[in-house]
C-alpha cells in the first residue's frame, strides 16, 4: 500500500455528484444519508450508463451468434471480465467466472472443488467472524460427505486469534476459507500471512472478499490466493452478477458446476463434452448487461483510487468511533479504526438495534440492524443484534454528525 | 416515524404490565425472530371454562414486538380460548395504533404468532391444570 503522501485525497463532493440517488430527498427537507453501503452500495451514472448503453445499442446474446450484435455483445461481455481481472490483479481473464454473487462463487468452490476433492474426515477450517455465505456451503458439504468444520477463534476484541492458527494448521486443514474483512466489525484480516501460512501446511485457500475488493487495493496474484470471490453490487455495480477468481490449474482441473448451454463444447444424447475454462462454470445466459455494469464499475472504481478510498474510510471510521463514544450507553465493537475498513457496528444501552434504525430512519439515515449475515459471530460477542453504518466514497463527515444526531434523538424518545 | 413511538409504546416497552412467566400455567410457547433477535415466551392461565384468567410475556425484543406483546397479553385476559384464536393482526395492529411496513410487522405479529402456536397446542401444549 502507498504511503498516505502518495495518496490523492478524495474529491467527496465531486464523486457524490456522480450518484444520482444521492441527491433523493426522502421528505422535504430531508436528504438520504446512506451508510449501508456494506449491504449494497449505490450505483454512478458511468455503471448505470454502460448496461442502458448495451441494452439500446448492442442488445444480442452472446458466444453463439454470428451478427454483427452478437459479436458486440461478446466482446464488451468479454471486456468486462478482463476488467474484473485487472481489478483485482489477475494474471489471466479466463482466472475470472462470472457467478451470480460472492455466495454463488463459494457454493461453485464448494460444488467443483469441494465435492471431488474432499472426503470424510478431512478439514475445512473456517472462522468465526464469516458471513454465512462463507459457512452455509461448507456446512452442507460437511453433512454430506463427512468433512469436519473447524473454526479460527474471534478475540474479544474482534479480530482472529491468529495465536490458535498454528495448532489448527497442525491439524492439515484441506481448505481454509476465510473473509478477508468482516462485514459487521470493519476488521481487515491478515489473509496475506494467513495464506502464506495455510500453504506451508499444505492447504488450499479460499477468500471472502465481498467486503474488501471494493474499498482496499487487492491482488490475489500477490496474495497468492487459490479462490478469491466477490460480488458486484458492493462495489459500484449492479446486483446479480459476481466473480470468482481462481488458479488457473484448479479450474482446469475442476469438473463443471451448473450444466446446460455454453458450458460445452459438445454434446451427445448421453454424454458431454465440457467447454474451456471459464466457460464451462458458466452454465447458461449470463448476466450480460450486468456483467459489462460490472466491467465499467471496476473501471469507475479504479479511477477514484483505491488507496484513496480506503483511506478516507478509515478516516470516516475513527471519527465515527470516536463520536459514537461520547453518546452515553454507546458500545461500539471491534478493533481500533487502522485495523478495520469503513465499517462500525455498535449497540445503544435499551434500545434495540431495530429502534434505533427506525428512528435513524426518520432522519433520513440508513443503517443496517440485525445480525448482518453473521449469527455465529454475534453469539461470540453475546448479542443478539447489532446496529451497523458502513461507510463508501461517497460519504462524509457532515453525515457521520447526523448520525450521532439521530441517535441522542432516540434516546430522547426512549429517555 | 415518530407515530411508531407513541407515547403508548414507549411506555409499554419500558413499563410492561404483563411482563414475567406464569408457573404453573396451563398453555406456554416460545418462538424468535432471527431476523432480528427477538424472542418472546408467552405464558396463560384458563379457569374450567376455558377462560384466559393470567397471561404474561417474557423475552427480548425491539419496542414494537415487546409493546405488542405487552397489550395483547393484556387484551386477552378473560377472554375465551375460542375468542383468543380468533384475534387477527388487524386487532395488533389497532392495538398499538400504527401503521407498519413488511420488516416491523414481523415484530408487532411476533407476539400473535406465539400465542396462537401455544393455544392451538403445537408443540408445548400443557394441560396440567384445568
Amino acid at each position: 500500500m502507498a504511503s498516505p503522501a502518495r495518496i490523492a485525497a478524495l474529491d467527496v463532493g465531486r464523486l457524490r455528484s456522480d450518484f444520482p440517488v444521492l441527491r433523493r430527498e426522502l421528505r422535504p427537507g430531508v436528504p438520504l444519508i446512506y451508510l449501508d453501503s456494506a449491504a449494497t452500495s449505490q450505483k454512478p451514472r458511468a455503471v448505470l450508463e454502460a448496461m442502458q448503453s448495451f441494452y439500446e445499442l448492442h442488445n444480442a446474446n452472446i458466444h453463439r451468434g454470428v451478427h454483427r450484435l452478437a459479436e458486440e455483445a461478446t466482446e464488451q461481455f468479454e471486456q468486462a471480465r478482463a476488467a474484473v481481472a485487472r481489478f483485482i490483479g489477475a494474471a489471466d481473464p479466463r482466472q475470472i467466472v462470472f457467478t451470480r454473487n460472492t455466495t454463488e462463487a463459494i457454493n461453485l468452490v464448494a460444488h467443483s472443488w469441494g465435492r471431488p476433492q474432499l472426503k470424510a474426515g478431512d478439514i475445512i477450517l473456517l472462522s468465526e467472524m464469516e458471513h454465512h455465505s462463507n459457512l452455509v456451503p461448507w456446512q452442507m458439504l460437511a453433512a454430506e460427505r463427512g468433512v469436519r468444520l473447524e473454526f479460527l477463534p474471534v478475540t474479544d476484541g474482534g479480530e482472529l486469534d491468529l495465536a490458535a492458527l498454528p495448532r489448527l494448521l497442525d491439524l492439515r486443514p484441506r481448505l481454509v476459507a476465510l473473509s478477508h474483512m468482516s462485514n459487521v466489525l470493519g476488521t481487515l484480516n491478515p489473509i496475506g500471512d494467513i495464506i502464506r501460512e495455510a500453504h506451508r501446511a499444505g492447504a488450499t485457500v479460499l477468500i471472502d472478499g465481498a467486503q474488501a475488493v471494493p474499498h482496499l487495493p487487492v491482488d490475489v496474484t500477490e496474495l497468492e490466493a487459490d479462490f478469491y470471490a466477490f460480488s458486484a453490487h458492493k462495489m459500484c455495480g449492479p446486483t446479480g452478477i459476481g466473480a470468482l477468481y481462481a488458479r488457473l490449474d484448479l479450474l482446469e482441473s475442476m469438473p463443471p458446476f451448473l450444466g446446460g448451454g455454453d458450458m460445452i463444447k459438445r454434446v451427445e444424447l448421453r454424454s458431454f463434452e465440457p467447454n474451456t475454462v471459464p466457460h464451462k462454470f458458466e452454465a447458461g445466459t449470463p448476466a450480460i448487461a450486468e456483467a459489462i455494469g460490472f466491467g465499467a464499475a471496476a473501471d469507475y472504481v479504479t479511477a477514484a483510487g483505491r488507496e484513496a478510498i480506503h483511506a478516507h474510510e478509515q478516516a470516516l471510521a475513527g471519527y465515527a468511533m470516536e463520536r459514537l463514544e461520547e453518546v452515553p450507553g454507546v458500545r461500539v465493537f471491534g478493533p481500533p479504526a487502522e485495523r478495520r475498513g469503513g465499517v462500525v457496528s455498535f449497540t445503544l444501552e435499551g434500545i434495540h438495534p431495530h429502534d434505533i434504525a427506525q428512528i435513524l430512519d426518520g432522519e433520513g439515515v440508513a443503517i443496517r440492524a440485525g445480525h448482518h449475515c453473521a449469527m455465529p459471530l454475534h453469539a461470540r460477542l453475546g448479542l443478539p443484534a447489532s446496529a451497523r453504518a458502513s461507510f463508501y466514497l461517497y460519504n462524509t463527515a457532515a453525515e457521520v454528525d447526523t448520525l450521532i444526531h439521530g441517535l441522542y434523538k432516540a434516546k430522547e424518545v426512549f429517555a | 416515524m415518530d407515530d411508531l413511538y407513541r407515547e403508548q409504546i414507549i411506555d409499554r416497552f419500558k413499563n410492561p404490565r404483563h411482563r414475567g412467566e406464569l408457573d404453573p400455567h396451563d398453555y406456554s410457547y416460545e418462538d424468535d425472530n432471527p431476523l432480528c433477535g427477538d424472542r418472546i415466551r408467552i405464558d396463560v392461565r384458563v379457569d374450567g371454562e376455558e377462560r384466559v384468567t393470567e397471561a404474561s410475556f417474557s423475552g427480548v425484543g425491539c419496542a414494537i414486538s415487546q409493546a405488542s406483546a405487552d397489550l395483547l397479553t393484556e387484551s386477552i385476559v378473560g377472554k375465551s380460548l375460542a375468542e383468543v384464536r380468533r384475534i387477527s393482526k388487524d386487532d395488533i395492529l389497532e392495538m398499538l395504533g400504527i401503521e407498519l411496513g413488511p420488516v416491523r410487522l414481523k415484530c408487532a405479529l411476533l407476539s400473535l404468532k406465539v400465542l396462537k402456536a401455544g393455544v392451538y397446542g403445537i408443540e408445548s401444549v400443557e394441560t396440567e391444570l384445568t
